[in-house]
């Protein structure tokens, strides 16, 4: 009996109206935890009740208090017929499980009710009491801290990275059980939130376990996702970096991350997974440095070396060999035991081995940046993983040798972008030139990653968002034959998407992406294939050819003007992107702009200049890429590509757009920052639609969906949208009845983009908005409502939850961000994980606003409760936030909707840098107690 | 191809004060998008007019998701659904209760009622304003109105802790509160001069002096009637025309002072007996509730036009008014100081505000 949790009721507020004769309310509060249930007493005839409740103490295990969340159900007595529920909250008390995060939640939560939304909000104290737990056996794992943040948080330093941890749990799914047949649409919501809240927990607390055994104290970079398989189940699954961190003494000065130099080195190769086209080579060759040899020993005992982290300790990555990728299409009725996770397991278990031989055959030891996602239509799943394949540093993995801080000078700042693999036995044919920066080791031409831009890597001009969209029509079949289809179709959109993104990185003369993100989804009849990256000029990396066109008949001269102005469009463009993105580099100027050479004779002059050895033709004839660069135009696909090269329409100015987590190039960023969500769905009414028509519609739409959020955000400019996470899904149809035509429904997008304002002269104009909005608070109206110093907050609250006073307490502003960091502020505390899931549902979607206004509610309603989840915890932001599902379905026909939500991150305390210093915090929370949103208005 | 759905969340909610203002004015979206248009928004933006559209059809979701909070007001700053910065919230408050003043003409001091609420299409016709504003209006006055009815204390100040509107503002709807409640008459063919700001200036004069609360000691009680124990002693200043004596004494008194001092002497010497009259009976008559209503129409017939037709400046006004009301202290018979100077002081300022073209 390890743990004692307490939950204490105090006061409820803009409770609705339940008794229409009275237009009031008589509320009670039912707390539930596992199978124990306490009740405070009715408060008759309020909408706003006082109940005070006495602490309500369960006595459980901590693997229970792991497991499960605190439940509240707000309920409206009734004397004469069954009691009526107002709606729940869930409290996740993972949180107050660690000694290091929160030791309270207090606050005001949204009473929710999946058929209703939020129903006023309730004001509840939780405590745990936990016992020392001396036996050997345990089940739980409590004390291990949880990040969504991919990189080492801001306020721990790595001791020790121990690599991938990954586990997963399967149930039925409530909706899909018979006894949904005769519950109400609100009793099976409910059952299945609390399904799946129960099973993060149990996830969690397995995976856990896991780092405990390696020794480690914290998983990094956590990345939990659903799978709603349908009739076969519900899959929740999580991969991590466990990690053991040490706390950084506050006040420790974190500028290490400048001082040493890691090197980034890729080469521009999507490793597909279907086993198609690409042969895996031989373990890589003769380079065998004494860094190889520890970092294999101690990546070998691993099975899997894979890292979850995008963004890492100084000196942890010292080569990265280039993207690898793997995807399998499953069938999701063969599965044989549906309930157990041995056959996921299975399936899992062999993407991973496949990246990992993928890794291999790079010359790598590890795969770092690492995520794994499905995608399901109907019984076809396909499962997807990715990362980029890296040479490591070993001292991080191995224990003892690692405060010998910046001891490793081999890594020069040069040694960036050179080969992890042997140059004579290349897994791929690539184009190897010596460094631009140290002129000794070899570097690639091109380089594709999924991890975030290091920070001491030289880049020159700005970075941009780089994107390929693709879509493919498919027969509609069943089972086995629609996964045979499928899995032919996907190393052709691989490649497809790869070619675009290389065009679109050359159009814009680049050479490297970062972030790289390929999302393919299923539909019935169609394939739609995203893929984001963020592009930018490294300077080691040699400068990106022009693209050129060529007919491949050349007959009559209005074709062959045809191709020239092509051609030159193309070429105004590339010069045009030069001037936006401010690319100069030094020695490539005159040959890039205009150049009449076609592209494969300039790359050759190019190295012969740089170097002279014997293997260079050898290398032009392998260069297996060339048809990137040079298009044909007689070829359909070559046609599509210049169009969508030429369609993409160039971002405003004073808009800088990325997927990355900093905007490459543009380091002057201002406090002011706004997350926001936006979500779109279209109906394709044409049936017949052609590959080629339906990839210009869903350019069309991304596109316009961009064009939309630089007119929303028109005001905030200079302004850079960072984080911009596409995802893309083609929803089934067996809801909508089938007309004359069937209507095919993709879906883009739901994006979740963070917004920063930046600048580069504006800076004091953020201040002044800031000493404005302090201004407006002596007004009457304004309540003191934004902390930035979290220290009085804790206070003030506690203050006002012993008063329990109805209204008028002030709401912590709580920001939101999909970045690791905020700008110009300094996080000073981990709270712990927010993991949660929300489902609503609509009998009346017109009453509501239509599909629309259901949905906008519901984000709405969602960003609520996670603020308030964060501010009972006493944070002041979430980071790392993303919303990881949003699966929405409808029937027009009956009226109504429903809608599944899951959204991560993590709750912290932030202070900003200006004031931590000198003044202590008391004071420095009057001073800049509304600074917090307001660079966002 | 169609947008089956489109939506775009935020954290800390942005709001355009234009695209709200257009939603308060009752605009539909598709006006709404064109008055943008016009208005040029999309210069220097390669945005269309689709993108326009679902901006304001977004923006138009947030305002009517947020309309349930501003019904009161204090909700809106403790609630969890929308994090809008402070000054925002002020704005979205004051900009929501605010009202046309060609609209308020039309139902000052009439019930508010569904009778009335029903007839708001003819206003919204006449006005030009559009019937959802006008509703959006009519509703405010009536919710501020069910809201004070009942609060003790001051009238200003109970508006403005509940709707935290401006001081302003508040003062605006204490005056349609006023006229609401006391149902004075504002809508006859004479009183078309007035405006709605010459009203507020006397429901504010009649509120401070002539209510319950409005003297000190009485702060607890209700400001929105007229206090019924000095219409009563109203009563009492008959005698200033009843009496002859008392009538010819005053008036000497008041020629006295004035003459010389200006050219209209000889016409308000002349039309002395006459005025007194009407003001002294206009007091007398308001303890029946239904003269009450005339209020305003009797002072426009009784004294302003009489006035008016004898081409009094208003600076003849205000010297005639002064000492007609100063000359009754010197009266030695005329025992009712307090409440003449308190009559007197109200109708003074409210015959200078109402005295123009």
């Amino acid at each position: 009996m390890p743990g004692k949790l307490k939950a204490k009721i105090v006061a409820g507020r803009h409770l609705p109206v339940m008794d229409r004769a009275s237009d009031l309310t008589d509320a009670f509060v039912e707390v539930k935890f596992g199978n124990t249930t306490f009740k405070t007493d009715v408060y008759p005839k309020s909408l706003n009740p006082q109940w005070n409740s006495e602490w309500f103490k369960f006595e459980v295990d901590d693997e229970d208090l792991q497991d499960e969340p605190l439940q509240i159900t707000v309920l409206d007595h009734d004397t004469y017929s069954a009691n009526d529920a107002i709606g729940k909250v869930y409290i996740d008390i993972d949180p107050l499980l660690s000694s290091e995060a929160a030791t309270v939640i207090s606050g005001w939560f949204p009473i929710y009710d999946t058929i209703h939304g939020i129903r006023g909000e309730i004001n509840v104290l939780v405590k745990v009491d936990l016992f020392n737990d001396l036996n050997r056996f345990r089940q739980s794992s409590c004390g291990v801290k949880f990040f969504c943040t991919t990189s080492i948080p801001r306020c721990y330093r790595a001791a020790l990275v121990h690599g991938f941890v990954e586990e997963l749990v399967v149930n039925e799914d409530p909706e899909y059980q018979w006894i949904d047949r005769i519950r109400t649409p609100r009793a099976s919501n409910e059952a299945r939130q609390r399904l799946i809240s129960l099973m993060s927990g149990e996830l969690q607390r397995k995976i856990g376990l896991k780092v405990l055994e390696m020794g480690g104290n914290a998983v990094v970079g956590y990345l939990q996702c659903f799978d709603l398989e349908g009739e076969s189940g519900l899959v929740v699954r999580a991969i991590g970096t466990a990690c053991t961190l040490d706390k950084l003494i506050p006040g420790t000065v974190l500028n290490e991350c400048m001082c040493v130099c890691v090197c980034v080195c890729c080469c521009s190769l999507i490793l597909s997974g279907m086993g198609s086209g690409i042969s895996v080579g031989k373990e890589a060759g003769p380079l065998k440095t004494l860094l190889r040899q520890q970092a294999q020993s101690a990546l070998e005992q691993r099975e899997f070396p894979f890292f979850t982290l995008t963004c890492f300790p100084p000196g942890f990555l010292v080569h990265i060999g280039g993207v690898v990728s793997a995807r399998s299409v499953k069938l999701l009725d063969r599965i044989h035991n549906p309930d157990e996770p041995e056959t996921r397991d299975a399936w899992w278990e062999e993407i991973r081995q496949e990246i990992k031989s993928h890794a291999k055959a790079l010359g790598c030891h590890a795969v770092v940046g690492y995520s794994e996602s499905t995608t399901i239509c109907e019984e076809v799943c396909i499962l997807s993983a990715s990362g980029t394949a890296a040479m490591l540093n070993p001292r991080f993995m191995r224990e003892g040798c690692l405060d010998a801080g910046g001891s490793d000078q081999r890594l020069s700042r040069c040694g960036f972008c050179h080969i992890p693999y042997d140059e004579f036995n290349m897994p791929f044919p690539a184009q190897l030139t010596y460094c631009y920066h140290c002129r000794r080791q070899k570097v690639p031409d091109v380089l594709f990653t999924t991890i975030d831009l290091p920070a001491e890597a030289a880049v020159t001009g700005k970075g941009c968002l780089i994107q390929a969209r693709l879509c493919r029509t498919k027969k509609k079949a069943q089972g086995e034959v629609n996964a045979t289809a499928i899995s032919n179709l996907l190393p052709f959109m691989e490649y497809e998407l790869h070619t675009q993104l290389m065009n679109k990185l050359k159009l814009r003369c680049m050479n490297a992406l970062f972030g790289l993100r390929i999302q393919i989804s299923v539909g019935e009849n169609m394939l739609l294939g995203l893929a984001s990256a963020t592009g930018v000029y490294l300077s080691a990396l040699p400068a990106p050819g022009g693209i050129q066109i060529a007919g491949k008949t050349p007959s009559d001269l209005s074709y062959d003007q045809h191709i020239s102005t092509m051609q030159k469009r193309i070429n105004d463009t590339i010069v045009m992107n030069k001037e936006l993105y401010n690319i100069h580099p030094p020695e490539c100027i005159e040959e890039v702009v205009g150049s009449p050479i076609p592209d494969r004779q300039r790359s050759r002059l190019f190295r012969s200049t740089s170097e002279s050895s014997d293997e260079l033709s050898e290398l032009d004839l392998s260069h297996g890429k060339k048809d990137a660069f040079v298009l044909e135009i007689d070829d359909t696909d070559a046609v599509e590509d210049i169009q969508s090269l030429l369609t993409d329409a160039p971002m405003p100015a004073g808009f800088y757009s990325c997927n990355t987590e900093v905007m490459p190039g543009i380091y002057n960023w201002t406090s002011g920052l706004q997350m926001f969500t936006s979500v779109r769905v279209y109906r394709l009414n044409n049936a017949n639609l052609t590959n080629q028509g339906l990839n210009k519609i869903f350019t069309d739409l991304c596109e316009n969906l961009l064009k939309s959020l630089y007119f929303k955000l028109r005001s905030m400019i200079p302004c850079c949208l960072c984080h911009l996470n596409f995802t893309v899904a083609v929803p089934e149809e067996e809801l909508i009845q089938v007309r004359r035509h069937t209507p095919k429904n993709t879906s883009p997008i739901l994006s979740i983009f963070p917004r920063n304002i930046l600048n580069e002269e504006q800076l004091q104009f953020s201040m002044e908005l800031c000493g404005e909005s302090t201004s407006s608070n002596n007004q009457p109206t304004a309540k003191a409502s934004e902390r930035c110093s979290p220290l009085p907050e804790v206070r003030s609250r506690s203050l006002r939850s012993t008063r329990s006073l109805p209204c008028g307490a002030p709401v912590t502003v709580v920001k939101m961000t999909p970045l690791s960091f905020l700008p110009m502020t300094r996080i000073v505390k981990y709270l712990g994980i927010i993991n949660m899931f929300f489902i609503r549902e609509t009998t009346s979607l017109r009453e509501e606003g239509g599909v629309s206004g259901f949905l906008h509610s519901f984000i709405a309603e969602v960003f609520a409760m996670v603020r308030a989840h964060v501010a009972a915890l006493g944070g002041n932001a979430v980071v790392s936030y993303s919303m990881k599902e949003c699966v929405f379905m409808e029937n027009p026909n009956k009226n109504q909707a429903q809608c599944l939500i899951n959204v991560s991150g993590d709750a912290v305390i932030f202070v900003r840098e200006s004031d931590q210093e000198a003044i202590p915090p008391l004071i420095t929370s009057g001073q800049t107690s509304t600074t917090g949103a307001d660079g966002t208005t | 191809m169609s947008v089956e759905l489109d939506v775009f969340v935020v954290n800390t909610t942005i709001m355009d004060e234009e695209v709200y203002q257009l939603w308060l004015d009752g605009y539909t979206v598709n006006d709404a998008v064109k008055v943008r248009m016009e208005g040029g928004v999309l210069e220097g933006c390669e945005a269309s007019a689709e993108v326009l559209h679902s901006d304001t059809m977004d923006q138009y979701r947030t305002f009517q998701m947020c309309e349930r909070l501003l019904h009161s007001p204090v909700k809106l700053a403790n609630q969890l659904l929308f994090q809008i910065p402070p000054h925002r919230q002020v704005m979205l408050i004051e900009r929501y209760y605010a009202f046309d003043s060609v609209f308020v003409r039309e139902v000052l001091g009439k019930k508010l009622s569904k009778g009335t609420k029903k007839d708001l299409d003819d206003v919204s016709a006449k006005t030009g304003v559009t019937l959802k504003s006008c509703r959006r209006q009519f509703d405010n006055f009536k919710r501020v109105f069910k809201v004070v009815e009942e609060l003790k204390g001051p009238l200003v100040e109970n508006i403005r802790q509940h709707f935290l509107l401006s001081d302003k503002l508040a003062r605006d709807y204490a005056a349609i509160v006023f006229f609401a409640n006391n149902r004075f008459e504002t809508g006859k063919k004479k009183l078309h001069y007035l405006t709605f700001q010459d009203f507020a200036f006397c429901a504010g004069q009649l509120i401070s002096n002539w209510t319950v609360g409005a003297l000190d000691n009485m702060v607890e009680d209700m400001d929105v009637d007229l206090e019924k124990e000095f219409l009563q002693d109203l009563k009492e200043l008959k005698i200033l025309i009843t009496d002859r004596d008392l009538l010819d004494q005053h008036k000497s008194l008041v020629c006295t002072a004035l003459r010389g001092k200006t050219k209209a002497f000889n016409e308000m010497e002349a039309n002395f007996k006459n005025l007194s009259r009407g003001l002294v009976n206009i007091a007398a008559k308001l303890t029946n509730t239904k003269e009450v209503r005339d209020f305003f129409i009797d002072l426009v017939e009784k004294f302003i036009e009489p006035c008016r037709s004898d081409k009094w400046t208003a600076g003849d006004m205000r010297l005639y008014l002064t000492h007609y009301t100063n000359s009754a202290h010197v009266l030695d018979t005329f025992k009712h100081q307090v409440v003449w100077d308190r009559y007197m002081g109200v109708i003074k300022s409210c015959i200078l505000k109402m005295y123009h073209d």
